[in-house]
């Protein structure tokens, strides 16, 4: 289908600001008369706090007041908590110190003085697991996101083959199975098994996540650091103790969040209690420092796969087992997104995915690009490799055969998908990479240096339903679309607000878009993460589109007589259907709604939006022509996702360094809305997954419980000198079929199956070698060129 | 912008500039000199700036970090009136010895589009140009710029908001994605341009590698550094 705006580039309204520093991050902001906020945070990676004497400190002139967990609201464990009097890992707040300067709150925090227990932690998910071993909390051991608190501990005998590389299995939390696994091991020619050590890292968001807040007539103003806007709302009133209504919310820029910055966090409600303490405004700036203790990070895992091959390449099973490191609170579901991941990307015929969610003494997790889905591809396609090998198959026809389809089956049930063109994505980018010649270069040597080639898919559910659209058009005649979405820096939220200017037919230029500040109006929004938007916000700006459409109509039936139906819209006016014949502008029409009231003027609104979006409507009301409306539209099955990435390395056997030469990532995300972000995303997600592979890790000393790298330089996101200069990227562009547009998004697995792409590619260079563990970095390298042992034991965590 | 910018500072409306000094001592005495050589007073001029919004109190930010440092930044720190070439205007703001040039620009002179990233040297979010070379604003002294031409992003449009080639080359290849590192890489690149107006897609990448994205968005920048070479 042929469209004006979507599949077109644009220039999105925030860009200029961004490249002269007009833009403003939360920590760009002042108020007359602010404090400044500094966390005193736990020194060990366990403890509880028994007195906490801050005389001193509150004796220092200019030192305004101290805020403890005690005066800030608590939540059932394991929940993250805004201050905490039992830290759960070193770095976490205890306590924060408001004062006329940030010095002297930095002063005021070393008199303070806090008498701490030392309790008994961990640091590795297998030693809680033992007989004995530690519990990160006194409560338990085991948690997650519906997944209640408890001590787990598995028999020794589970542990016995352990230290020769056997993943302990003991009792799962959870489980899943579908299909015959005996059958379909006993169908295969070959089977392959392998354990897998993935290691969390930090979210390295460029911005801190520093906030501001202040009260001014009752309600709380907070400048934060947010992917998303209005999604973050009632999660912050909930930490500030207020009702949402009471919350204006201001994000207009968000330096980067990566799933760290998704829902509202605990922390950004510190300066709103403060400032309610002290009756002033306050700031606090987080640190990089700080960021790599209560900036969250992406769980590790410890696994153990089997799989299945037929002859022909088809997964006839697989049986998977994934520890997930889940850091001391709640954290996130990765290692369920793992199972589904493997359902989807390989289609096996029977597979049993077990789980379990250890809690450990590290930095609470949260989703993190490709949330388990990415750990897991990296697992697992260097398998899919070996068994390509062991076949005598083509690696991207071993794929092909297994990816799945629009008939594809997703997860523990089984259930449908909404498209899937991941077979498409293997060809285009088998086609673009020239992966025919291209494997030829596979494993030749030239000197030191040796070529290797890879290629790999990934996975994110890619949508959700449900959300508010809403948008007005003027008396002037323009379309504002409200927009609550957030602003990570896809530019997504300008992409989905140019489907309602579609619907509409609109000039771009005359389109408003609304957003960065919960007072203007802004509706009940998904937020920005889960690779979602684009789907998802292409979904409600379509049916916000629609019942302006609608009215528009109406309108012209109001005005000329007939019904709606004799009615049609072109060029930002309402035209009669019979002779193309203009009845009013646009303008004149939202002039009309503002008389009319009712519907039209947003003066009566459906009854299933959300109490946020009626809030908005209200404040909108009898400005002009309303469309809101809650998406209803089918929605059936999972919306994947699905990206392949094709990748070339030079690697130096000698010093295990080497350099990527080339690399094509194609998405399959249904039509593509706006094909410079798209780029920009495929090819960043594709640096991300680098550093995922072969750099970033975050490291904790068994003995102390500390991190080893809290800098950038230590924890190694990849620069402008570890990526190549430039990479090709493509899209299969076939159309979604639950989404009106055809869209769906991509964010997450393009980081994925670049990181398993390189992955595989050091593994080709090195004749099929297979690490068991992420990152892989140079030593590793060298290690399995000479034949050496490494310097880890096989499930090793924490290893530098 | 505000309006202490454009109001002068002495009667001839040129400040003048103070060489490099030998010693750290002698920069004090010779801004003592210059401060009484204008007729604005020290106390009109706290006025100005409060009245311009343009800086907040003086030393209100911690600088560098962790909280064991902060004895050692207040302890018998004592703030000096100094005069600072900012984006070709002369800017007076009182520093203290061991204050770092992005602390004094973002939190004195309310130039916040220099970002903080990490405050060590690691990022490059807060790079300016110091007579048209790129620095690290988080790790130079304020004190080391006197006498020298500082740059900021919010110096590179020219004065009636036309944007940079460089500017205008990173919106053209949408360069930026979050945007918080992308005031450094402008600043970088046009620094790089400055020094080498034609660069190879190796210099350039081999000149912006002091700038983090954690977006990734090396390709699009370096398509867009290209592109500014080009139509510059």
């Amino acid at each position: 289908m042929a469209y004006k705006l979507i599949g077109k580039d644009f220039l999105p309204p925030d860009v200029v600001a961004k490249v002269t520093g007009e833009a403003r991050y939360a920590e760009d902001f002042r108020a007359e008369g602010m404090l400044f906020c500094k966390l005193l945070r736990s020194p060990m990676p366990h403890g509880r706090v028994r007195n906490i004497d801050a005389s001193e400190a509150l004796a220092m002139d200019g030192v305004v007041a101290v805020l403890t967990a005690d005066e800030v609201p608590s939540f059932p464990p394991p929940q993250n908590p805004i201050l905490t009097n039992e830290p759960l890992y070193a770095g976490e707040p205890i306590l924060a110190v408001a004062a006329t300067s940030e010095t002297l709150a930095a002063d005021a925090i070393e008199k303070i003085k806090v008498d701490l227990e030392p309790l008994p932690f961990t640091v590795d998910p297998l030693d809680s697991l033992y007989p004995g071993g530690p519990n990160a909390r006194l409560t338990g051991n085991v948690a997650n996101v519906r997944l209640d608190l408890q001590t787990v501990k598995w028999d020794a005998a589970a542990f016995v083959e352990a230290d020769r590389g056997k993943l302990p299995m003991g009792p799962p939390a959870e489980e899943w199975q579908f299909g015959d696994l005996d059958a379909g091991f006993a169908a295969a020619k070959v089977v392959i098994e392998e354990n897998f050590v993935t290691a969390g890292l930090s979210h390295h968001s460029m911005e801190p996540r520093s906030c501001m807040a202040y009260w001014q007539n009752g309600k709380c103003f907070v400048h934060g650091s947010s992917q998303s806007q209005s999604y973050v709302v009632p999660g912050l009133a909930n930490y500030i103790g207020i009702e949402p209504k009471d919350l204006v919310y201001i994000a207009e820029f968000c330096g980067g969040g990566f799933g760290s910055k998704g829902s509202a966090y605990p922390v950004m409600s510190i300066p709103a209690h403060l400032a309610k303490k002290t009756g002033r405004p306050v700031m606090m700036r987080i640190t990089r420092e700080e960021e790599y203790s209560l900036g969250l990070a992406r769980p590790a895992f410890q696994g153990w796969v089997r799989m299945g091959f037929k002859a022909d390449g088809r997964i006839s099973a697989v049986d998977l087992y994934v520890v997930h490191d889940n850091g001391p609170n709640m954290g996130f579901w990765d290692f369920r997104n793992a199972g589904s991941a493997v359902s989807i990307v390989f289609q096996p015929e029977a597979m049993r995915w077990r789980g379990i969610s250890v809690l450990t003494n590290t930095p609470p997790r949260g989703p993190q690009r490709g949330p388990g889905e990415n750990q897991i591809a990296m697992a697992i396609e260097p398998l899919i490799d070996k068994a390509a090998h062991e076949l005598g198959l083509d690696r991207v026809a071993i794929r092909r055969v297994n990816a799945p389809d629009n008939d594809a089956k997703y997860g523990a049930k089984q259930g449908p998908v909404t498209s899937a063109y991941l077979k498409e994505a293997l060809d285009r980018g088998a086609e673009r990479f020239n992966w025919e010649e291209r494997k030829k270069l596979s494993r030749r040597r030239t000197g030191n240096k040796v070529i290797g080639i890879g290629v790999a898919s990934a996975y994110h559910s890619a949508g959700f339903s449900g959300f508010d659209g809403l948008v007005r058009i003027t008396p002037d005649g323009k379309l504002h679309v409200h927009s609550g979405v957030g602003n990570l820096g896809t530019y997504s939220y300008g992409a989905t607000s140019r489907v309602a200017a579609e619907v509409l037919g609109y000039d771009w230029s005359n389109v408003v878009i609304v957003r960065g500040d919960s007072s203007k109006h802004l509706p009940w929004n998904i937020g920005q993460f889960g690779s979602n938007t684009s789907f998802t916000m292409s979904r409600t700006n379509y049916v916000a589109a629609m019942d302006a459409k609608q009215k528009l109509l109406e309108i012209g039936a109001l005005e000329a007589g007939g019904a709606a139906d004799d009615y049609d819209i072109q060029n930002e006016a309402v035209v009669r259907k019979s002779d193309r014949s203009t009845v009013m502008s646009f303008a004149d029409a939202a002039a009309r709604a503002a008389k009319l009231g009712g519907k039209f003027s947003g003066a009566e609104v459906p009854d299933n939006i959300n109490p946020l979006t009626k809030a908005a409507v209200a404040g909108l009301a009898g400005s002009g022509l309303i469309g809101v409306a809650k998406d209803t539209l089918p929605k059936d099955g999972v919306t994947p996702a699905l990206s392949v990435g094709y990748i070339q390395v030079e690697l130096d056997l000698e010093t295990g360094k080497f350099v990527i030469q080339d690399y094509v990532g194609v998405a399959d995300c249904g039509t593509v809305v706006h094909p410079q972000s798209l780029a920009n995303q495929i090819r960043g997600g594709a640096v991300m997954g680098f550093g995922l592979a072969v750099s970033e890790r975050l490291v904790y000393d068994p003995k102390l419980g500390l991190p080893a790298n809290v800098g950038l330089y230590q924890a190694k996101p990849p620069s402008y000198l570890d990526v190549p200069a430039e990479m090709a990227w493509d899209a299969v562009g076939k159309p979604d079929l639950a989404n009106p547009l055809g869209i769906k998004g991509i964010g997450e697995p393009i980081q994925g199956c670049a990181a398993a792409a390189l992955l595989c590619a050091i593994s080709d260079a090195l004749g099929g070698h297979y690490f068991n563990r992420t990152p892989v970095v140079t030593d590793m390298i060298v290690n399995a060129v000479a034949g050496r042992p490494q310097s880890y034991r096989p499930l090793q965590v924490n290893v530098q | 912008m505000s309006d202490i910018e454009s109001r002068p500072l002495e009667p001839t409306g040129r400040e003048p500039m103070v060489a490099e000094p030998a010693d750290g001592e002698g920069v004090f005495a010779r801004v003592a000199v210059n401060a009484a050589a204008t007729r604005t007073t020290r106390r009109e001029f706290i006025k100005g700036v409060i009245a311009s919004g343009a800086a907040v109190a003086a030393a209100s930010y911690l600088f560098r970090g962790p909280a064991g440092t902060a004895q050692a930044q207040t302890r018998g720190a004592v703030e000096r009136l100094v005069s600072l070439r900012v984006n070709g205007k002369v800017r007076r703001v009182d520093v203290l010895p061991q204050e770092t040039l992005a602390h004094t620009l973002r939190y004195k002179l309310g130039l916040t589009g220099t970002k903080l990233g990490c405050d060590r040297s690691e990022c490059g979010a807060c790079t300016v140009m110091i007579d048209d070379v790129a620095y690290y604003s988080c790790s130079t002294l304020t004190h080391s710029v006197r006498g020298h031409e500082v740059t900021t992003i919010e110096g590179i449009a020219a004065p009636d908001g036309t944007l940079h080639p460089v500017q205008r080359a990173f919106v053209e290849e949408l360069g930026p994605q979050c945007g918080f590192c992308t005031p450094g890489q402008v600043v970088t690149a046009v620094a790089l341009l400055k020094a080498n107006p034609s660069p190879t897609v190796e210099e350039a990448r081999v000149a912006m590698s002091g700038n983090l994205c954690r977006c990734g968005a090396y390709d699009h920048y370096l398509r867009a550094v290209m592109r500014a070479a080009r139509e510059a």
